[in-house]
């Protein structure tokens, strides 16, 4: 809690290229922790980790995100996410599609379309709940913005009741859940490898976006200090509102990604993912996209794996229980670093 | 209810003498005055309930039931002000210090928590086993406020929006360990058969009477909000407002804030605590779905629509909006089913109830920031700018009113 130095350095928006001594160790500790994953969860388990913390860290990267540059925690992004999934079924029911596609183009076309789609309306819901709830109490007392966070989430989660109502809706699969690679005795959906691409695509695209554009420079400098980069000529409101629009996008491809996958939803399909994610984001050290993305699949392999165990019902449970034990031994999270409280 | 007498005259408007005297007495007896002031509610209640409109709803029965549930809100209500009103520490898993007081009241006093336990209080006491109702209250109170510094010891050291989302976690895990731990919690089904309690001279409380339960609340609750407010105008109650204002400032000043904010957390737990004692002892019932996160979110919005940091504010916030939700929004359905208006009809007024939470939310953190029934400080700190320096004269002595007692 003791303030650090007043040099505070910036929490967010490191790029991928570190020291790369360093770079290469955390490397080789992904890959060990990954490959005794592998050993003990099975081929299978293994792919469907994978994809599950894909979701995750698309979802986990909104929340660290605007953490980093306006420090709330949007407890609306996981519904944000879900609504993702709804915009998505709406579409390609809309469109007349509700099963599998077999032609590969229209499948193509299809994905690029309810992709684009779904990002771009979920980037426009989140800069509208930005600028009517959050932007109004930026100098407010911090407890402020919280509330009204959970306010919206309300808002959004009973919105899509009122529409689908309280059960479960399905999701047009139109991914070919049956396509498989085969590998000796192990089956792998070409589904999981499509949106895992997808996640690591859109999360490279992310790093690049952040650190090679000017946009993205503005953005890291609204982070490191709001006042300095508003002198600096930074455009502050619409850096901010790019932000929310960029992880509300990623919330936005998540909903496609999880609608293909389980081919279900529900309106509070938000409250749990959303924790979730966020205990990726804190898990990797907010503020930091890479270390969201580490987060979120960390989390995927620690639900799957308490299923793998026969632990279905404790899952929540000990993701819950890593967030509080992460929290209390290493606040920072595993890519993060130590920062003061702000005065 | 005596809100207007208990709230000091916000700064400006004048009152007439009588109304200036009354708020003087008031904030000089401050426990003497809720004593009154819940004497009051606890009798005008019940006649409220039995002369139309009121007695139109439902049976003066029904009412004086739903004001017993009502005031289980309202005991959550002012606990969870201790925490976020007044300390400041936004607590979102509110519903499990109210779950861990429903099943300690459980394992108290039900065969099967008996059993587990290895106490038989029905073979001690017979029909009178309801009398362990009593000191449950307080030793619910004290196993929530256990696990509330358990949870705060690790977490309180942590930033405030950390606090929030560990809480929100811990307030998943609560019902979840309920509900997995099959083998001494009974599962989804919960623990039945909670004894109702048993007063010597009255014997054991009753589901068709509602008065004993409705008396014993209103007194917990009088007793309850004498403590908050002993609490708030104390040494400690300053300490926790400067910790929710600047904690740094606070720490400099010489406030253990990890401590101090550590009290607060327990001290809401134990009234969560209470509040699920009495629940179990009315319902004799516990089960994981009672304890959702729906309850910590519905305190939540009781206590900022109620206005944070003020206890008579956010008793009748939680009263109010849980009538409005259990009464007006059931009777809209059915008024609305009556006469057939074609749209409103399909419309599912219960159903919308978060919806209403939702925007309400909203929309007081955007326009109204202190709550409908301010806390006269807290609404100056939030509308610091409208105060123009040296402008007023007045309000400066009414500032210092509310602290010196």
């Amino acid at each position: 809690m003791t303030a650090s130095s007043a040099t505070a350095e910036a929490p967010p928006a490191r790029t991928l290229a570190g020291g790369s001594v360093r770079a290469l160790v955390q490397l080789a500790v992904v890959v060990a922790a990954l490959a005794v994953a592998f050993v003990v969860l099975g081929p299978e388990q293994f792919i469907n980790a994978l994809t599950l913390g894909a979701i995750y860290a698309l979802v986990a990267i909104g929340y660290t995100m605007v953490y980093g540059i306006i420090e709330l925690i949007n407890f609306a992004h996981g519904d944000v996410f879900m609504v993702g999934t709804f915009v998505s079924l709406s579409v390609l029911i809309n469109l007349g599609f509700t099963g599998a596609v077999r032609e590969p183009l229209l499948l193509v076309a299809l994905l690029v379309g309810v992709f684009l789609f779904s990002m771009v309306v979920m980037g426009l819901v989140g800069v509208l709940i930005e600028r009517a709830a959050y932007r109004p109490l930026r100098n407010a007392p911090r407890l402020a913005p919280l509330i009204t966070a959970i306010g919206v989430s309300f808002i959004l989660q009973n919105i899509v009741q009122l529409f689908y109502g309280p059960y479960q809706t399905n999701a047009p699969q139109v991914f070919p859940t049956a396509a498989v690679v085969q590998i000796g005795d192990v089956r792998i959906p070409i589904l999981s490898f499509f949106i895992v691409a997808v996640a690591v695509g859109l999360m490279i695209g992310l790093q690049l976006f952040i650190g090679r554009t000017r946009l993205g420079r503005a953005m890291r400098s609204t982070a490191l200090d709001r006042d300095a980069a508003a002198l600096m000529g930074v455009n502050i409101n619409r850096t901010i509102a790019i932000t929310f629009f960029i992880g509300s996008a990623l919330a936005g491809a998540a909903g496609v990604t999880y609608g293909l996958q389980y081919g279900v939803t529900r309106f509070d399909l938000g409250f749990q993912a959303g924790l979730k994610a966020f205990t990726a984001a804190v898990l990797g050290g907010i503020g930091n996209q890479v270390g969201a993305a580490l987060g979120g699949f960390i989390i995927g392999f620690i639900e799957v794996g308490a299923a793998a165990f026969g632990y279905t019902r404790w899952g929540p449970a000990v993701v819950f229980g890593v967030l509080v034990i992460v929290l209390v031994f290493r606040p920072a999270g595993l890519l993060g670093q130590q920062v003061g409280e702000r005065a | 209810m005596s809100v207007v007498q208990d709230l000091p005259a916000p700064g400006g408007r004048r009152g007439g003498a009588v109304r200036a005297r009354i708020g003087e007495l008031s904030s000089r007896h401050r426990s003497f005055s809720i004593i009154v002031g819940m004497a009051l509610a606890a009798a005008i209640l019940p006649v409220l309930a039995a002369v139309p409109p009121f007695s139109s709803f439902q049976t003066q029965n029904a009412w004086m039931d739903g004001f017993t549930n009502a005031g289980v809100f309202v005991l959550l209500a002012l606990g969870l002000n201790l925490v976020v009103g007044v300390a400041g520490l936004l607590d979102l898993g509110y519903a499990a210090f109210f779950a861990i007081g429903a099943y300690a009241y459980a394992y108290a006093a039900s065969p099967f928590g008996n059993q587990i336990l290895g106490i038989d209080f029905k073979g001690l006491l017979g029909d009178s086993a309801g009398l362990v109702f009593w000191p449950m209250l307080v030793i619910g109170a004290l196993i929530a406020a256990v696990f509330g510094i358990l949870l705060g010891a690790p977490t309180l050291r942590l930033r405030g929006d950390y606090l929030a989302i560990v809480t929100l976690g811990f307030g998943e895990i609560v019902p979840i360990v309920f509900l997995n731990s099959d083998a001494v919690t009974n599962g989804t089904n919960g623990i039945g058969g909670v004894f109702r309690p048993y007063l010597p001279g009255l014997g054991s409380f009753s589901a068709v009477n509602p008065w004993p339960y409705y008396l014993t609340m209103m007194a917990v609750v009088t007793v309850v909000m004498i403590f908050c407010y002993r609490l708030a105008g104390s040494r400690i109650g300053r300490a926790w407002e400067a910790i929710r204002e600047d904690e740094l400032a606070a720490a400099a000043n010489g406030i253990n804030t990890v401590t101090t904010k550590l009290l607060a957390f327990a001290l809401g737990a134990s009234t969560a605590g209470i509040a699920g004692v009495i629940n179990a002892a009315k319902l004799t019932v516990v089960s994981p779905d009672q304890f959702g996160f729906v309850v910590s979110f519905t305190v939540l919005a009781m206590v900022v629509l109620g206005g944070m940091g003020n206890f008579w504010g956010v008793a009748v916030g939680a009263f109010v909006i849980y009538t409005i939700n259990n009464v007006l929004l059931k009777t809209l359905n059915q008024f609305f089913d009556a006469v057939a208006i074609p749209i409103l009809k399909d419309i599912d007024f219960i159903g919308l109830q978060f919806l209403l939470y939702g925007i309400a939310l909203v929309a007081m953190m955007l326009l109204r920031p202190e709550g409908l029934f301010p806390n006269s400080r807290r609404q100056r700190e939030l509308h610091a700018e409208v105060i123009e320096p040296g402008a007023d004269a007045m309000t400066l002595p009414e500032v210092t009113e509310e602290g010196g007692r």
